[in-house]
């Protein structure tokens, strides 16, 4: 136990002196935290239109007022001919065009039927669709309070209610995920890392010549680590909770008992990742490559993994991160209980059961 | 067993498939002898130390270090040994005393004990002024020497130097040596492998392999009159070219 202890403390010694690992350990888990919670988001907020009005005539009026009214849209500019169109989106300036056709009042009368344009700039495909399915449904709303005192045989009226983020907040998104890609680079990349520099250096081989034992190594260079990913996994919450608002609904105890699972299913990959390279270098690149990748692209954290086609969903199984993403959102936005994650939790088990072992082999192997 | 050797092989032998690293070497190392373990790059040295040191398994044959079988008693080999390799492997982010401490540590050596000797060893290599300096500001003379005797803290019986004095100056390289001849005074057995075939001429019996095997083990004074050359330096010659 004092051998353990004491190589706790050397391994303090060099995280802490560390400029670089420190950076990682608690510099980038807030700063990713940050930029995605704050600059990288899906909704759209004030978006610059223009607007093309051919009839200026008072319905036209009145549906601009109620675009404008809306948060999401501001109106940057009025124009007055088709060449213009082009013209502005060149620029930049506007993301939408609204074309109001001619007479846009009278053929509402006449034939039940107007035309608005929108144009969109779809440059940023995502943002393109966004502001079209608003502008639709502002219009749409605009059109059922006018219809109201009409009497129609029957109507179907869609009620979207969005449940566990009303608001759509893509930070809501992004916690579980940021949390998952920093507890996997801090636990699988830094012991990976960490180890393989004792290799480089010989200092490896001169532990395994002392009496301390193969595994007391490896312990006390995870332990650290575990330590950290703990007090990052808290900081991250922390941070979620009292800056961006997002209440963690189901149990905190069951929250970090799951962490720790996913930390330590990390540090076993961080572990056979370091049996399998030789440098430092080459264990970033197989971390950065192997892990952080798949977990970026692969989790469902930013595209949905319904969409993707079957092979890479099959794939997408075998993605610890996976896993710990549905276990995260459900316990975070859904407040779930273990009664409905219990499959993801024991696949995640599994996982780091079959990791662990794998890395003990491998390191054996590797003293033979 | 006689109980004056301290390392003893039979045939010991390490094949990685079909090649023979190590070709059934058999040699015995006395109590307190300076072994200097000789022989080209390549030519099976390094396997046959990890093979004494308890961290490969022989393929066949046997061996004993400090009364030890290096096939069952790998645990309690490594208790007694020291161990220094061509990296003198320091943490360069620590500091010189707090590398004492932590290989001091994982020899299970008590606080006073490592108090004691941190004290000790401090004075002797004259390092009162970087103590507490990390040890990746030192020169690598500093180094060797630090690691030397780190690898003496815990008083094993025998020590193994693998290249210690690699890329180190003439003189540092003397100095050294000199610490060599104290331990080795003080009844440790030193068994080191080097290149620098003047150094061979400072160790008390000299093996010399090639190609897995041991073609030459004897004094340095009488492999110069049995091979008829002035120097170690022609012996190895001699035989590397075969």
């Amino acid at each position: 136990m004092k051998r353990f202890i004491g190589f706790i403390t050397k391994e303090f010694y060099h995280i802490f002196r560390d400029r670089r690992s420190l950076f990682i350990l608690f510099g980038m888990p807030i700063v990713q935290i940050l930029l995605f919670g704050f600059a990288i988001t899906n909704e759209i907020n004030n978006v610059d239109i223009a607007i093309l009005d051919h009839s200026k005539d008072a319905t036209t009026k009145e549906i601009i007022n109620k675009i404008s009214a809306s948060k999401y849209f501001s109106i940057k500019q009025l124009i007055e001919r088709e060449d213009d169109i082009e013209a502005v989106f060149k620029k930049g300036k506007v993301k939408a065009v609204l074309n109001f056709e001619k007479d846009f009042s009278k053929n509402l009368v006449k034939d039940h039927k107007a035309t608005v344009q929108i144009i969109t700039d779809a440059t940023d495909p995502n943002t393109a669709n966004t502001i079209s399915n608003y502008v639709s449904s502002i219009l749409q709303k605009y059109q059922q309070e006018q219809n109201k005192a009409i009497k129609i045989n029957y109507i179907i009226v869609p009620q979207p209610r969005m449940v566990y983020n009303p608001e759509l907040k893509s930070v809501y998104m992004f916690v579980p995920g940021v949390m998952t890609i920093i507890l996997m680079l801090v636990s699988a990349m830094m012991t990976s890392i960490s180890i393989t520099r004792e290799k480089e250096l010989g200092t490896m081989e001169i532990l395994l010549v002392s009496p301390i034992k193969p595994f007391q190594v490896i312990i006390g260079k995870v332990f650290p680590y575990i330590f950290l990913s703990i007090i990052n996994a808290i900081v991250i919450v922390l941070l979620s909770i009292f800056i961006f608002k997002m209440p963690v609904q189901g149990s905190l105890f069951l929250l970090g008992v799951e962490s720790v699972l996913f930390i330590i299913s990390a540090l076993a990959l961080g572990i056979l990742i370091s049996t399998i390279s030789a440098t430092q270098q080459t264990a970033m690149m197989i971390s950065l490559m192997g892990l952080m990748l798949p977990v970026i692209l692969l989790s469902g954290f930013i595209f949905p993994i319904s969409s993707m086609p079957l092979p890479l969903q099959i794939i997408s199984n075998a993605i610890p991160a996976k896993w710990f993403i549905i276990i995260l959102k459900g316990i975070m936005l859904k407040g779930v209980g273990l009664q409905f994650i219990w499959k993801e939790t024991l696949i995640l088990l599994g996982m780091t059961v079959f990791f662990i072992g794998l890395s003990v082999k491998k390191y054996k192997i590797r003293l033979e | 067993m006689n109980n004056t050797n301290v390392i003893q092989a039979e045939g010991l032998t390490k094949m990685f498939g079909d090649f023979t690293a190590v070709n059934a070497i058999t040699f015995e190392v006395k109590k307190g002898e300076i072994f200097g373990f000789l022989g080209a790059n390549g030519a099976g040295k390094t396997t046959a130390i990890k093979m004494l040191i308890g961290i490969s398994n022989p393929t066949s044959g046997q061996a004993h270090v400090a009364g030890f079988d290096v096939s069952t008693q790998a645990e309690d080999i490594k208790k007694n040994i020291g161990y220094m390799s061509q990296k003198f492997a320091l943490y360069d982010d620590l500091t010189v005393k707090e590398n004492i401490t932590f290989f001091g540590g994982i020899y299970g050596l008590t606080k006073i004990k490592i108090k004691e000797k941190t004290k000790e060893l401090i004075e002797d290599l004259g390092l009162e002024e970087v103590a507490n300096q990390l040890v990746g500001s030192l020169p690598l003379g500093w180094k060797q020497k630090i690691s030397f005797s780190v690898a003496l803290l815990h008083e094993p019986k025998i020590v193994f130097l693998d290249e210690p004095t690699g890329g180190v100056d003439p003189i540092t390289r003397r100095q050294f040596w000199e610490m060599i001849y104290r331990a080795a005074h003080q009844g440790t057995t030193i068994f080191v492998t080097t290149h620098y075939m003047d150094e061979a001429e400072y160790c008390d019996r000299v093996s010399i392999m090639v190609n897995g095997k041991i073609e030459a083990l004897d004094t340095p004074k009488e492999l110069k009159k049995q091979f008829q050359v002035d120097s170690m330096n022609d012996v190895f010659l001699k035989l590397a070219r075969g």
